[in-house]
């Protein structure tokens, strides 16, 4: 296996022929360049994003109205989710994807380069179209980032159309990148790289590549059936036209909870990469890794409707979308105790991207209770629409997915930059994140189980205390991100030189090429052991 | 190369257009699906025949009247009583009040709803002014009748059925054709 080092060296200096200056950026079909556009993009996304956030909780600081308008916070509430979504948890996913898939299994570069090129390049404008609606007279989409009608269709300002665009672009950049991926996996394996000796991170992301290729096109029918509910009367969701806005709903989260899946199995992925290097072990279990991933993935098709348990349904429906919620939770817990199984007795060390991958697995698991207690129907009555439900899904997406981002990026810049990251600045931001982090989610759960609800620019008196407490943890944890962002350019510009295996305990084929990565690699596949 | 990996992509891109139609199939899915388990709680959209089998005397089930017009409805909307108690069988004849208060005509349309869903199976309408478009000049009034039973196969957990019925403005989409009881008028 170690013949590709040297090899690789002699090649870097025939084909580093590229464009200078932008062209290079423009025009490149190189998987590397791709990947890291899609990384700075995302992280362009995340402070923009998180900037929003600022708002949402400067103006929840204190009850009664302070600094925006009730239709300006909704515009942020919505754009802010808009954004994380699909700007920086996804394209951040599809950037580590171009980056590390052809290197983990050998290939050259990604299957269809132009395409690759096409699908970064599609997605700036895509959110240009979005965050330019917020200049509208009238204002941004203000409806929730999940546009239930009849809010999106009656009663919606006209930027809808313009948010009815950008997610059509996102959703083809999307699907063409989840192409991609798929065809490179199934077609550039080096030989000998079977099926079950691919890493995990190439498992996961294959089969997130499926679920986006199936439910991204119904997200985009949906959006298409708002506008064209909206401007071209029809009257898919609009009862006085024979429609139904629960089929919104339905067709909504059929799309949306393969979704949530979509955010978080590429981040079990990245964190059964990082365990074991850091526990000097093999991963355990690797086969039931596989096989809980593919069974995650095929029941997130089943279970859409725990969304929507207070429409109303026969009792039959609630107890088996409830049963199939909590059946999400087996693999689940499969995955969890892998990984706790992966350290036990390891030789365990504890630098930034595994410290990040622990966080993951503690913080993501509450963020699973907490999913597992609004899967109980008659309970959900009480959760459903509360601050419970924010606390839940920014413990799987902050803590989950942005934790597991974070914790593969320390982990595989070193590649990227051949040089090691300030180790002792890496650890500032991991525990100011972390204790922030908590103190931001952690209090939502208690006030949205008094009864605060989600999406309101003010509350009740009670919730004054424990709203102050969690704004001071959201601007601890957004200013804690600029550490991030000073470690990842000091990385940049030099530092301790990084070895190819970069970490003592780490194995696969990324690590046997030199750090920083040359332009081209594998162009000559390796042979698998 | 590209022509290896060409045979994968289209049959990918294939499943992804596929999808794109199977979000639109969901429409009329969803419909046959809330037929057959009435889980929206729509009712029929056509008459129900009049052959209610037996009178089960013995039960009774309350039936409770909603109608409102929707935000954009100028007309006055409302059923001539709120409850009325009815055996399962019993053919009941409702009336509901409708009046155009502005001085142009408008056309309505009503939609009913059945809470709970699941007993909008049970509940048929032999004749109803929402199975057509209404038209009604301006200053005019109206009656306008719903004739309906409770079917006797109406499981036993049920004991009040709740009605509702919106009323649309759909004078912009109004072809012309449809309004057969506009002769009601007055």
């Amino acid at each position: 296996m170690s013949a590709a080092v040297t090899d690789h060296e002699h090649d870097h200096e025939h084909h580093d022929h590229k464009p200078s200056g932008i062209k290079r950026w423009f025009y490149t079909t190189n998987h590397k360049d791709i990947g890291s556009m899609y990384l700075i993009f995302a992280l362009v996304m995340f402070f923009i994003g998180g900037a929003m956030a600022m708002v949402i909780r400067a103006e929840l600081f204190q009850p009664g109205m302070q600094f925006v308008e009730p239709n300006f916070f909704n515009q942020m509430t919505t754009v802010h989710g808009l954004i994380m979504v699909f700007g920086a948890v996804m394209p951040a996913f599809t950037g580590l994807a171009n980056w590390m898939i052809p290197m983990m299994i050998g290939a050259p570069d990604m299957a269809l380069p132009r395409m690759n090129n096409w699908s970064f390049w599609i997605l700036p404008f895509a959110f240009l179209i979005l965050l330019m609606s917020l200049f509208m007279p009238g204002g941004g989409p203000s409806f929730g980032w999940t546009f239930y009608a009849p809010l999106s269709t009656t009663y919606s300002g006209d930027s809808t159309a313009l948010f009815v665009f950008s997610v059509h672009i996102m959703g083809i950049s999307s699907i063409m990148g989840a192409i991609n991926v798929i065809v490179t996996i199934f077609n550039l394996r080096a030989p000998g790289m079977t099926w079950m000796k691919m890493p995990l991170f190439v498992w996961t992301w294959l089969i997130t590549a499926f679920l986006l290729i199936m439910v991204m096109p119904v997200l985009a029918g949906v959006v298409t059936m708002v506008l064209t509910d909206k401007y071209f009367a029809t009257s898919f969701f609009d009862a006085a036209g024979g429609g139904d806005p629960v089929l919104f709903q339905h067709i909504f989260w059929f799309f949306g909870h393969p979704e949530v899946y979509i955010m978080i199995l590429p981040a079990f992925g990245i964190v059964s990469s990082i365990v074991p290097t850091f526990a000097r072990k093999p991963l355990f279990g690797y086969a039931s890794m596989v096989y809980a991933t593919s069974s995650i993935a095929l029941l997130s098709f089943l279970v859409w409707a725990h969304h929507m348990f207070t429409t109303g349904m026969p009792v039959a429906g609630a107890l088996f979308f409830m049963y199939c919620t909590m059946l999400i939770a087996v693999p689940t817990g499969v995955k969890v105790f892998n990984w706790v199984a992966t350290m036990w007795r390891g030789a365990m060390t504890f630098e930034v991207p595994m410290m990040f991958a622990l966080a993951f697995i503690v913080l993501f698991t509450i963020g699973g209770f907490s999913g597992l207690m609004l899967a109980i129907t008659p309970a959900d009555f009480q959760y459903h629409d509360t601050y419970f439900v924010v606390a839940h899904f920014h413990y799987v997406l902050v803590t989950g997915a942005v934790f597991s981002i974070i914790a593969g990026a320390y982990y595989w810049l070193p590649k990227w930059t051949g040089f090691m990251y300030d180790e002792k600045l890496g650890q500032w931001h991991f525990w100011c994140s972390l204790i922030s982090v908590n103190l931001l989610f952690f209090p939502m759960h208690f006030v949205g189980l008094a009864g605060m609800p989600r999406r309101i620019p003010d509350y009740a008196l009670q919730f004054a205390d424990f709203n102050a407490f969690i704004s001071i943890g959201g601007f601890l944890f957004g200013a804690s991100q600029l550490i991030f962002v000073w470690v990842l350019v000091k990385c940049a510009r030099g530092g301790e030189k990084a070895t190819a295996q970069v970490w003592e305990g780490a194995e696969g084929l990324e690590w046997e090429v030199p750090s920083p990565a040359p332009y081209h690699t594998f162009e000559t596949p390796p042979v698998i052991k | 190369m590209a022509l290896k990996h060409k045979p994968l992509t289209v049959k990918l891109a294939v499943i992804a257009l596929a999808m794109f139609g199977f979000g639109f199939a969901l429409v009329p899915l969803y419909d046959v699906f809330c037929d057959l388990t009435g889980l929206n709680g729509k009712t029929a959209v056509t008459a129900a025949t009049a052959e209610a089998a037996q009178i089960d005397i013995s039960r009774e089930v309350v039936i409770e009247f909603i109608a409102r017009p929707n935000k954009q409805m100028p007309w006055l909307f409302q059923p001539e009583v709120t409850r009325m108690t009815v055996h399962p069988g019993e053919i009941h004849i409702m009336n509901y009040l409708a009046e155009n208060p502005t001085d142009k005509m408008i056309v309505g349309q009503a939609v009913p709803s059945v809470s709970p869903g699941q007993a909008a199976l049970y509940f048929h309408k032999i004749e109803c002014f929402c199975f057509t478009q209404q038209q009604l000049a301006g200053g005019k009034n109206m009656l306008m009748p719903l004739q309906f039973y409770v079917d006797p196969a109406l499981p036993s957990q049920f004991s009040t059925i709740t009605l509702s019925y919106t009323l649309y403005d759909v004078t912009s989409a109004w072809s012309g054709d449809s309004a057969t009881s506009s002769q009601l008028g007055e």
